[in-house]
């Protein structure tokens, strides 16, 4: 009796020591995931500056790279270093903004209306932007010009839902209220589009402002791509340093204002971040659609739900995907295919590939 | 600490829906608010939280007003136990518990390892640190529960209010979350929590506030509020109040409703 009560302390304590022994495994896991999707974004730069219709090997690209690292003179072929520095590194740069700024915005709104269904241009920022970008195509305005004035009517499109639902008040009600008028903002803002391309000239305008929709990053300067930087700094810091507070948010509004947030600022300060980031990969690259959407729950089925780790591991897998959805959209078929048809063929499967799993509460 | 309610009234907008409240909690002490649904037991709880504007009188801490208090200053003193809910989210219950310690963190600052041994402790306090590593979303609604009343205690607020902490829980786990909350009352905290049923507050209250629509707000003992007579006048029932021995020998008071 004794021996036995003995032995199954023994196996007792050897339980304990192995459940501690899995936590610490789990702990070293986390670390070593953390790093597999730290590299992910540098594999995929690799792997995109060699690919595409120009196939540069990896000899001279190393040769050139370590040329102009060190001043070394040209060996090299001029087309080589012209589509490299002005054609292919801005746009791989781009796409990995835009990739991470969509997904950033995108985790950041699905806990802020603690609703996995919600995506980035939820209050309107793509469809003020993509009516901004329509109107300065129908005025001939030039590339900077119409990145420009999509912008602004990203910005605006958001704004008119805040403050419409501000008005609108409903205290208790605020975030469902914001959602609805977001709607409705972005349905005006979408007619308002196809009023433009209705007036367009159906033979010059009329494409470019489709193809302009559609989305696509094939006309990115290194310029385009280093103003693009700014934005989306400005809107990405502030969330990450938020991004606590954001696991706080998605249990509700008053329970987190029970926690001690104030909420009414906080929400100001995420729609404000989410919208500057979306707004501006929206004006350089058009309209993106479900990257905003499927990345976060790419990043929570990997990392699980915490912000302190979604956020940055949605920017991180957010600016891979976009990088080698848009490798395929320039290098695999004999002509380019808009990158906003590509992300959406992917997107849609991948979705009901999570809504059919998804019992287990979005793991 | 002592809270004090003087004179308030709450309500929607311009709508008022309760009115003429005043009474007291000290550290340490329960008090039950009964009353039927729609009387405003809800809307007052969000008053003394600040989820909505106070319409008249006054909320008082240790004498001090609290109506221009910050959320993060509220919330250090007041901590929340909503009823056990899903969130669209699948948290770990440490990090649940651990979203109590917000208030006591910078602005931008994230949990600390003391936070989560605070959070352990408070786990540890209720008796489920067993539940630490599961999926919050996962748990039993009796577990949720308890996961709720940690949150609130990794607050280290005060006052605790517990809207319904009972409700949609099984026989044997409302009786457990109430023992739960008479040990917090033993350890100093002030609570404030609604019920459905007068037992409970025969089983852990020292207080009772009874809210009826078209009478006045009644608060006091135990005994002296929870009568047939209130009771009936309240729920709109016949109640009759009988005891039984508990097994330390002390009288234990308990309602039954009849259906005649």
């Amino acid at each position: 009796m004794g021996m036995q009560i003995a032995n199954e302390v023994k196996l007792s304590e050897g339980v304990i020591s192995d459940i501690h022994g899995l936590y610490e495994k789990k702990k070293k896991n986390k670390k070593i995931l953390m790093i597999v999707l730290g590299l992910l974004p540098v594999a995929a730069f690799i792997l995109s500056t060699v690919m595409g219709r120009y196939v540069i090997s990896p000899l001279p690209l190393i040769d050139i790279l370590a040329g102009k690292l060190l001043g070394l003179p040209a060996t090299w072929p001029e087309t080589l270093e012209t589509v490299l520095f002005k054609v292919r590194i801005p746009r791989i740069f781009a796409a990995m903004l835009v990739g991470a700024a969509l997904s950033a915005a995108g985790a950041a709104y699905q806990g802020l209306f603690k609703n996995p269904m919600v995506s980035p241009d939820i209050l309107g920022a793509s469809a003020g932007a993509g009516f901004g970008a329509a109107v300065a195509i129908l005025m001939s305005f030039n590339i900077a010009g119409i990145q420009l004035t999509a912008f602004a009517f990203g910005l605006g499109a958001v704004m008119l839902t805040f403050v419409i639902s501000t008005v609108m008040g409903r205290g208790s009600n605020a975030v469902l209220t914001l959602i609805l008028t977001g709607m409705v903002v972005s349905t005006l803002f979408s007619s308002f589009t196809s009023m433009t391309k209705y007036v367009a000239d159906p033979y010059s305008k009329l494409p470019a402002i489709t193809f302009w929709l559609m989305g696509g990053l094939s006309s990115i300067t290194s310029k385009d791509a280093l103003i693009l930087l700014i934005p989306i700094c400005i809107g990405i810091t502030p969330l990450l340093m938020l991004r606590w507070k954001l696991n706080v948010l998605s249990f509700g509004e008053e329970e987190a204002k029970a926690m001690g947030i104030d909420t009414r600022r906080l929400r100001f300060i995420i729609i404000i971040c989410s919208t500057l980031l979306t707004a501006a990969a929206v004006s350089v690259s058009g309209m993106i659609g479900w990257i905003g959407l499927i990345v976060p729950h790419m990043a929570r089925l990997v990392t699980g739900p915490d912000y302190r780790v979604l956020l940055p591991a949605s920017m991180l897998i957010g600016s891979t995907f976009l990088v080698v959805v848009d490798d395929v959209a320039r290098s695999v078929f004999a002509m380019e295919i808009p990158l906003g048809i590509l992300t959406s063929l992917l997107g849609a499967p991948f979705f009901i590939y999570l809504l059919v799993k998804g019992k287990r509460g979005w793991v | 600490m002592k809270m004090e309610l003087r004179d308030a009234a709450c309500g929607y907008g311009s709508r008022i829906v309760a009115e003429n409240i005043s009474m007291e909690v000290h550290s340490g002490e329960i008090l039950c608010l009964l009353g039927p649904n729609g009387v405003g037991k809800t809307t007052l709880f969000k008053t003394i939280l600040g989820f909505l504007r106070l319409q008249r009188g006054e909320i008082l801490l240790d004498g001090h007003n609290i109506f221009n208090w910050t959320k993060k200053k509220l919330a250090k003193a007041i901590g929340y136990v909503p009823q056990a809910h899903t969130p669209p989210f699948p948290f770990k219950v440490l990090d649940v518990v651990t979203m109590g310690r917000t208030a006591h963190l910078g602005a931008f600052a994230s949990p600390s390892a003391c936070d989560t041994a605070i959070a352990e402790e408070a786990l540890q306090t209720l008796g489920v640190s067993f539940l630490s590593d599961r999926i919050y979303t996962e748990i039993s609604g009796g577990e949720r529960q308890m996961v709720l009343i940690a949150r609130a205690l990794a607050q280290q607020p005060e006052i605790l209010v517990m809207d319904e902490p009972t409700s949609n829980l099984d026989f044997g786990n409302q009786i457990r979350v109430l023992e739960q909350i008479n040990l917090l009352a033993r350890r100093g905290i002030g609570v404030i929590m609604t019920s459905h049923f007068p037992n409970h507050a025969f089983l852990c209250s020292g207080k009772v506030a009874l809210m009826q629509k078209s009478s006045a707000f009644i608060v006091g003992g135990v005994d002296e509020v929870v009568t047939e007579e209130n009771l009936r006048s309240a729920y709109g029932i016949e109640v009759k109040i009988t005891s039984a021995k508990n097994s330390r020998g002390e009288l234990v008071k308990a309602c039954i409703p009849l259906i005649n």
